[in-house]
């Protein structure tokens, strides 16, 4: 999209700036960029507050000039490294987009297998194939600047987020878990009707997704702001939850992969 | 003099997921011509072996961004087929339903989003809103329309949070049914105008002729499990169903590929229709009559109108879904699943195609082993054999560059491949 009318959009009586917006997809199903298009009813209107000038999956342009970068995906093989340290040059905004950018995501969930050799023979047998051993988030090769999370991002948290990006304003995530907005959303408790839930333990901002459908948190957007495992552990297990339960949901997306990691251990040891 | 004349395009656009398409014609003959698929390998196959098999919908449902609601219903219905669960009817309706409002976001956000703009000579889709304003609302209508039915069935249009093993997590509200069903009568008049505005479009005279694979209707038009079928007279039963991938790995592609009578063969909305035609509703034949479509269509451009005609199918018997639905009295959401040890294998036609998961579980429902087979990975070695012979045609027919390269890409993109997927 052209340039044009930049000058005349205002948002609030303010004369707009239109960010140009550039979205990359690393080791990823695309589903969060996809998000974006999944915004019909908004979709407009978000398309009037930037410029999208790159978006493989929509349109053929392409340009290496734009400040905001999105990356959706985490970093599995090493042309990937390079392609977001060349992302992190053009932009002057990098934002890692989603559960596997901002902590690996399910891919990372290969990285608890000790043999990486074991992984990849379990796919291809013994055809060579080039992957990175572990699967890591962004942030482990370049700066980000922004995180937006979740598996897949919410919608309109997104447009919130971008909103703010446009207009200058600062972004703050939520510090309280997932169980705030579900209690806010009066949903019955799930480990009341028996599910697991790492509601407590996760960080807010989806407005209890999961949890508004009868399905509990499996912590998707990593830990809240002094999130209490060893009590989340309890209550696990005063509603008769095995370990392994717990270590399945807290290993999932890689939020919590320090707290996963611990846990293992003491589980591989009791096995 | 000699001459070399190179298309080299990396990272094809508009397509979901990373592939390259090479061709090289040297003294004006075609030397090369290579559909290249470059995806990172994530492994799913190997992250679930160990898991619980409540996992196992949840994590492989992740290996798609467009069809995360395809891959659920085959990964549950791999974990029932194992454990011995018989979904109830109204199990089976709602997800059928359910199933039916993907096919259609996927279809029209292929056809619209990610094809049009071929056939309309621009890079993307966005020049429209200002060019074809009613154009866009109304490729958004159906889209939303499909993605809020998912959100009310499946609780999320992406990444699904009702669908487990056994059943649902908790059901929709009938009346908020009866509001779709008014919906879904809106959109097959948004239907009547897309084939009308296809219509206009030029789709390219290419044929090579091929092997196709689906399920095999019985009785109505196949989405969810039964029996499989190709043109070439191959039929197995759903558990039976590595003797119709047949995976092998090439050098070119870190996804596999498959084959089965012939050197490779086509899945997808051509496929289904050229297997099950009369299973069809009568406006979708109908649209399909008035492109020429009839089985068996070796043209693979028009898996394009293929997808139309399984549009305006859906949405059909979406609303007969709800009628039934909402005359039933509803049980209980969801099933006990109670593990015990042995294989289970899941078909589904998603959008792309049929799609295969098969997990092999211990007595206590861990997963032994798993084995997901993509429907773009099995169209792989199609697209690079009808890459060839349309290369090849075209250097005879003696086309310039520009055109081969669009003529190429549009290739691809009529398969609609997600190519991420197919590496997983």
């Amino acid at each position: 999209m052209d340039d044009q009318n930049t000058e005349t959009r205002t948002y609030l009586g303010v004369p707009l700036t239109r960010p140009r917006v550039a979205f990359f997809e690393l080791s990823s199903c695309e589903g969060c960029q996809l998000q974006i298009v999944n915004n019909e009813s908004t979709l407009m209107d978000f398309l009037s507050l930037v410029n999208v000038v790159n978006f493989r999956e929509a349109m053929t342009e392409m340009t290496d000039h734009y400040d905001i970068a999105f990356v959706e995906g985490s970093i599995t093989r090493s042309d990937e490294i390079e392609r977001l340290r060349s992302i992190r040059r053009n932009a002057n905004v990098v934002v890692a987009f989603g559960s596997c950018a901002c902590f690996g995501g399910v891919n990372q969930l290969k990285n608890r297998f000790k043999d990486p050799d074991w992984v990849r023979r379990q796919v291809y047998g013994n055809h060579p194939i080039d992957t990175n051993e572990t699967a890591r988030p962004l942030e482990d090769f370049v700066k980000i600047d922004l995180r937006i999370y979740g598996c897949p991002v919410k919608k309109e948290e997104v447009e919130k987020i971008i909103t703010h990006i446009a207009v200058g304003r600062t972004t703050v995530q939520p510090k309280y878990p997932v169980c705030m907005e579900c209690k806010a959303n009066e949903n019955i408790c799930l480990f009341d009707v028996g599910e697991p839930c790492l509601g407590p333990i996760t960080r807010g901002g989806c407005d209890s997704w999961c949890p508004n459908n009868r399905f509990g948190c499996w912590g998707c957007r990593g830990p809240a702001n002094d999130a209490n495992i060893g009590q989340m552990q309890t209550i696990m297990k005063e509603h008769g939850f095995s370990e392994e339960t717990m270590l399945d949901r807290l290993e999932c997306f890689g939020g919590f992969t320090t707290y996963a990691e611990e846990l293992r251990k003491n589980f591989k040891a009791k096995e | 003099m000699k001459s070399t004349r190179t298309i080299d395009i990396h990272h094809i656009t508009r397509v979901e997921g990373h592939g390259n398409i090479k061709i090289t014609i040297q003294d004006g003959q075609l030397t090369e011509a290579r559909w290249e698929v470059v995806e990172t390998p994530r492994f799913f196959e190997a992250m679930l072996v160990g898991k619980k098999w409540e996992n196992a919908p949840w994590i492989s449902g992740r290996i798609c961004g467009i069809c995360s609601i395809g891959h659920t219903l085959a990964s549950i219905r791999s974990v029932e087929n194992a454990f011995g669960i018989v979904p109830s009817e109204q199990t089976r309706k709602l997800r059928l339903l359910l199933k039916h409002m993907e096919t259609l976001q996927s279809h029209i956000l292929h056809l619209y989003f990610l094809s049009a703009p071929d056939f309309l000579n621009i890079g993307s889709f966005f020049p429209l809103i200002e060019s074809h304003p009613d154009v866009v609302q109304r490729a958004a209508r159906i889209k939303q329309l499909a993605n809020d039915l998912c959100d009310c069935v499946g609780g999320r249009r992406m990444h699904p949070t009702r669908t487990v093993v056994g059943g649902f997590t908790m059901l929709p509200e009938k009346k908020e049914l009866v509001k779709f069903k008014i919906r879904l009568q809106e959109v097959s008049f948004d239907l009547r105008k897309t084939a009308e505005l296809f219509r206009t479009f030029a789709i390219p005279d290419f044929a090579r002729e091929t092997e196709f694979v689906s399920l095999k209707g019985d009785g109505s038009y196949p989405f969810i499990g039964g029996d499989l079928v190709s043109t070439d007279g191959v039929t197995k039963k759903e558990h039976e169903y590595k003797l119709m991938t047949n995976e092998y790995l090439v050098e070119q592609s870190t996804s596999k590929w498959s084959r089965l009578s012939r050197e490779s063969f086509a899945v997808g909305a051509l496929a289904r229709i050229n297997n099950n035609f009369f299973f069809l509703h009568p406006a979708a034949r109908e649209i399909g009559l008035s492109y020429g479509l009839r089985p068996i269509c070796h043209n693979p451009y028009m898996n394009n109108i293929a997808q139309l005609m399984e549009c305006v199918h859906v949405v059909a018997e979406s609303m007969g879904l709800i009628d039934e639905l909402l005359g039933m009295i509803w049980k209980e959401p969801r099933q006990v699943a109670i593990p015990r040890s042995g294989i289970g294998v899941g078909a589904v036609e998603v959008p792309r195609g049929i799609l295969y998961h098969s997990y092999e579980f211990d007595g206590d429902g861990k997963i032994i082993q798993c084995d997901c087979v993509i429907p773009t990975s099995q169209n792989h070695a199609n697209i690079q054999h009808d890459l060839r012979t349309l290369a090849a045609k075209c250097v005879s027919q003696g086309k310039p560059d520009r055109e081969i390269e669009l003529l190429a890409q549009m290739l691809v993109r009529s398969y609609d491949p997600c190519i991420s997927c197919s590496v997983h």
